[in-house]
């Protein structure tokens, strides 16, 4: 029954061996080396996980309210999908080169990483810029977020995917700052590498947003 | 990190860590590549209304959408079923899970209301 | 009393909606406040008297120690207990006397907020942080480990949940609290309905306490599958800890729900958003679905802990192994998962058609089966031991009869054809506070009185703890048990007058039971305030109740770095096994420790948070901008402090376990 007797330790997890062996079967008496930061990377993953599922809760209001105009402007009047094509373009271009970035980092350029950054963050901006206008064409047009459950549910899904990329571009700014104060030390690199998680995921949560949101409405 | 031998043989290591990739040049341009195709596919499919059955057409863009979501996931969140001793993967698979419930039990749990919430045809007649 | 009349319409742009008419117009809140000011004037008094302002934040408020957070967690959660049963009290004695013509005491504004911030109160800021604080200080000691994964966020999460209790307790002096009822359906909880603040101090303190929440569910998760000792593969981790690890992945998968539902409401409420709306096609069925996909896990998330301590008792006190180690596994993982598809049996009635309601009424039912492998488990590890009946056994035992009698009325809840007959009645009630009780307090009390030994080096007294116990059980049943008859009867929930005499005798018993629960806290008190007088006669060693699994394994209470030398697991019951082959403790070669460092980030964003939310429930919109844009920008600056651990020299680590083990200091260490 006793899972140690099957143990490959057997003679030393019984009370027959030596004191001493008995103690060092049961107590690790060499120096450990806990790496620092060695779970920082599944925990920030099982953040975005949690995060995914905001995103979650705003895909099923939309899925619930997107089709309630009240008697308001629809996907049809609204969504130029031209328009929404660059800003995917400019998400994807994000992301490659965050992924040059990463590149350069690996192979402690630390210029490259800096200079590879602030590309990003162009592109992230341009993403930003081209959100931003859209939603005030839409406004000016009198398709505010208040005039119907359908505009209800999608300036909050897009406007939160927006405010994640605001966040990102931040925590990017954030970061050269530190890297270019504290070059490519290891506690940066796994910043780098959080960052890299996020803004990659928030390309996965656009995707549905571009096929769920602009696609699907244009049907 | 060092190789840090333990002083039990039955120890499990868990501090493999490192474990995730930072992927390489040509990792990166082949998920940007497909990226770039399998978003232009579906926006060229509805700019020009190439599928006239809206069921289909919504099928095939929802299908690219998966593919793409996947190709994101390998290619630049290199996600894969060894990193972190699996327990990425674990999370992914579990969040997926949970995600498909709330979703799908969502609009069941309200499509269903509204059926029954709407006047039905019978209780309209009985009415005027 | 008449619908409130007040004009609540005032703001201006330096304090928002924060005027003389916030002070609620009720004597009972006057002295109540008189009495809060009183008290708290004294404790600071006597706390600067004898100078612990020094010593409180630099070993508590910015300590990183899993233990002390976990201590606080526990304070905090005794703290919001009191003022929750308060509550209690208060709705017990209305419901009692307000028959015949009378109105009771309670004016239906004041009424409505006492029934709300009761539930609110007992889930958010009793329950949870009860269940956070036993997972905090046992979870590390359990696996062998020296803290959490992440020693800062833990000081955090906790400084956020208090922030969110803060602010819940300043609506009783300032402004109100929500009329909705503890979830705050829409459109009640609408801007239309509820223009005044009360809903907003519920969002805003489950919104800030939720993130605190949040973010301890992904350190603890981290922790048990990054930090456990060698040896100790996932099918040997101790039962609590594999609880534990399964109520933190339904944290983290249920609160992101509850933040995106409160965000919804609040853009529904601040900007005129139409999620949950009657016009303009919200829907305020949507909020209700939404909020229970969050909502069900929750009540997984408060029992499961719970289900761990009763079973890490119930081994210990019968000296045997856990029977059917392996099908607890597999119970808890089920029912993680199977959680997360029944929550529409919250709201059968609210017009699914028959086949939605049959899928949940019968996932609900299936749920019910691992829950009862569970208990069949506990009941043959009694079967045959020596059982010994010390006081978290008898808590156990009061549990398994009592949780038994509410997950039967649970099941009887689960069809829906009965729901119908039953829903939002007081059996409905009863059902979840027999479950509630039985299940999340019962397993406080037995678990405080099971590792309090072990945090603070000597047990609570025995005596005074079979008062609170005795007067805890029976008061349940006189409280409780007359609820199911009434409910039965067709009374509904939430009701503040009646009009029906003959149901009198049912609410005078339960408030009698009431009083004996009453009586049962202040016993609780009691004997934890007579056991630290006491402390010298009722001290004991590292092993007081001959237990199984690794906090036993080091000193009561454990020196900050918890083990001077990792344990290495073989077996299960890994202290068992140690005990068995008779391993000394080495007694020298002591190695320096890695530990992080202290810091004061945790309660000064707490802070912040505090004063943000605030702001936003008053409308102060300069100040919610400031203080929103501060933390942020004290987050960032946080970040640049890269110096956050230091090593323990081996010399300090061998003093301290010579002088745990009253040892003199071994020569050369």
């Amino acid at each position: 029954m006793t899972a140690s007797t099957l143990d490959t330790m057997t003679q030393a997890t019984t009370p027959t061996a030596s004191p001493e062996q008995r103690t060092a079967a049961f107590y690790e008496l060499e120096p450990h080396h806990h790496p620092e930061g060695a779970s920082t990377m599944l925990g920030f993953w099982i953040y975005l996980m949690s995060d995914c599922l905001i995103f979650a809760m705003l895909f099923a209001a939309y899925g619930v309210l997107g089709g309630n105009f009240a008697a308001g402007p629809g996907p049809h009047d609204l969504f130029e999908l031209p328009l929404v094509a660059v800003n995917t373009a400019m998400l994807l271009f994000s992301s490659i080169t965050y992924g040059f970035a990463m590149l350069a980092m690996a192979k402690d350029n630390k210029g490259g990483t800096i200079g590879w950054l602030l590309v990003t963050a162009v592109f992230g901006a341009c993403f930003l810029g081209i959100e931003l206008y859209e939603f005030s064409n839409l406004i000016h047009e009198g398709a505010t977020p208040m005039r119907s459950g359908f505009l209800t549910a999608f300036f909050s899904l897009v406007g939160t995917h927006g405010l994640h990329v605001t966040f990102g571009l931040i925590w990017l700014f954030t970061l050269v700052i530190q890297i270019s104060k504290k070059g490519l030390i290891q506690s940066n690199k796994r910043r780098l590498m959080c960052l890299s998680l996020f803004w990659h995921f928030l390309d996965v949560i656009w995707i549905g947003v571009f096929t769920f949101v602009y696609l699907m409405g244009m049907l | 990190m060092s190789e840090h031998a333990h002083p039990n043989p039955n120890a499990t290591d868990h501090h493999d860590e490192h474990g995730a990739s930072h992927g390489s040049m040509r990792d990166y341009v082949i998920g940007f590549l497909l990226s770039v195709i399998l978003t232009a596919i579906p926006f060229w499919l509805i700019g020009t209304h190439a599928i006239a059955d809206k069921g289909t057409a919504a099928l095939v863009i929802v299908a690219f959408a998966m593919v793409q979501i996947v190709v994101h996931m390998i290619y630049f969140l290199h996600m894969n079923t060894k990193s972190e001793g699996g327990w990425t993967f674990m999370a992914l698979i579990f969040t997926v899970i949970i995600l498909v419930i709330a979703l799908s039990g969502s609009l069941w749990v309200m499509y269903h209301l509204n059926t029954n919430m709407m006047p039905m045809a019978h209780q309209m007649e009985q009415v005027s | 009393m008449a619908i409130e009349a007040v004009d609540h319409s005032h703001w201006s742009p330096l304090l928002g909606r924060l005027w003389w008419d916030a002070i609620p117009p009720d004597p009972i809140v006057w002295v109540t406040f008189a009495a809060v000011m009183m008290g708290g004037l004294a404790l600071v008094a006597g706390l600067t008297y004898f100078k612990v302002w020094g010593y409180l934040w630099k070993e508590w408020f910015t300590s990183v120690d899993h233990k002390k957070i976990g201590i606080m967690y526990m304070i905090l959660g005794i703290v919001m207990f009191v003022r929750g049963f308060a509550d209690a009290i208060m709705m017990r004695l209305q419901q009692a006397i307000a028959f015949n013509g009378s109105e009771g005491y309670l004016p239906a504004h004041h009424f409505d907020q006492v029934f709300t911030a009761h539930g609110v109160i007992m889930i958010f800021f009793a329950a949870m942080p009860f269940v956070t604080g036993f997972m905090n200080y046992v979870v590390p000691l359990q696996i062998g480990a020296r803290d959490v994964s992440f020693p800062f966020l833990n000081n955090f999460s906790f400084w956020m949940t208090t922030s969110g209790a803060v602010l819940i307790m300043a609506s009783l002096f300032i402004g109100e609290f929500g009329q909705t009822g503890w979830l705050a359906y829409p459109p009640l909880s609408g801007i239309a309905y509820s223009p005044y603040v009360g809903v907003d101090y519920w969002i805003w303190s489950l919104q800030i306490a939720g993130v605190g929440t949040l973010l301890s569910g992904v350190n603890l998760i981290c922790t048990i599958v990054k930090m456990r000792a060698p040896g100790m593969n996932m099918m040997k981790m101790p039962i609590f800890t594999w609880t534990a690890l399964c109520t933190n992945i339904l944290i983290v998968a249920a609160f992101p729900v509850l933040t995106a539902v409160l965000c919804m409401l609040s853009l529904d409420r601040y900007l005129g958003f139409d999620f949950f709306t009657n016009d303009f096609g919200g829907s305020a069925m949507m909020y209700v679905n939404l909020i229970w996909i969050w909502g069900h896990p929750e009540v997984y998330i408060l029992i499961l802990p719970c289900f761990g301590i009763y079973s890490e008792i119930t081994s210990t006190f019968c000296g045997k192994r856990l029977f059917g180690y392996t099908s607890m596994v597999y119970a808890t993982m089920v029912i993680t998962i199977l959680s997360y598809i029944v929550w529409l049996h919250h709201f059968f009635t609210m017009g699914s058609g028959a086949s939605v309601n049959s899928f949940f009424g019968i996932t609900t039912m299936v749920i019910s089966i691992p829950t009862g492998a569970k208990l069949f488990n506990w009941l043959f590890t009694m079967y045959r031991a020596r059982i010994r009946f010390e006081l978290p056994m008898m808590w156990t035992v009061a549990f398994m009869v009592t949780f038994t009698i509410g997950g039967m009325t649970g099941v009887l809840l689960a069809v829906p054809p009965a729901d119908f007959v039953l829903h939002n009645s007081l059996f409905l009630i009863a059902h979840f506070h027999n479950v509630i009780i039985g299940g999340v307090v019962f397993a406080v009390f037995a678990g405080i009185n099971f590792w309090w030994p072990k945090a603070f080096g000597f047990k609570l007294h025995r005596g005074f703890g079979l008062v609170s116990f005795w007067c805890w059980v029976v008061g349940f049943y006189f409280a409780f048990m007359p609820l199911y008859v009434l409910g039965l009867m067709g009374v509904t929930r939430r009701t503040r007058v009646f009009h029906d005499p003959s149901l009198q005798i049912w609410f005078v018993i339960a408030a009698i039971g009431a009083a004996i629960i009453a009586v049962g806290i202040a016993a609780f008190i009691a004997q934890i305030a007579f056991s630290i007088w006491k402390r010298k006669e009722l001290a004991c060693g590292g092993d007081p109740w001959d237990a199984r699994s690794l906090e036993w394994s080091t000193t009561s209470p454990p020196p900050h770095y918890n083990f001077a030398f990792t344990p290495v697991v073989h077996d299960i019951d890994a202290w068992t096994d140690m005990k068995r082959c008779e391993v000394e403790a080495p007694k020298s070669g002591f190695l320096p420790i890695h530990m992080p460092k202290n810091t004061g980030a945790g309660i000064i964003l707490g802070g912040i948070a505090t004063v943000f939310g605030f702001a936003m429930i008053w409308h102060i919109w300069w100040l919610s901008a400031i203080t929103f844009l501060g933390m942020i920008g004290y987050a960032i600056f946080h970040t640049f402090n890269y110096d956050r651990d230091y090593h323990i020299p081996a010399d300090e680590v061998a003093a301290t376990e010579a002088a745990a083990h009253g040892q003199p200091l071994p020569a050369g260490a």
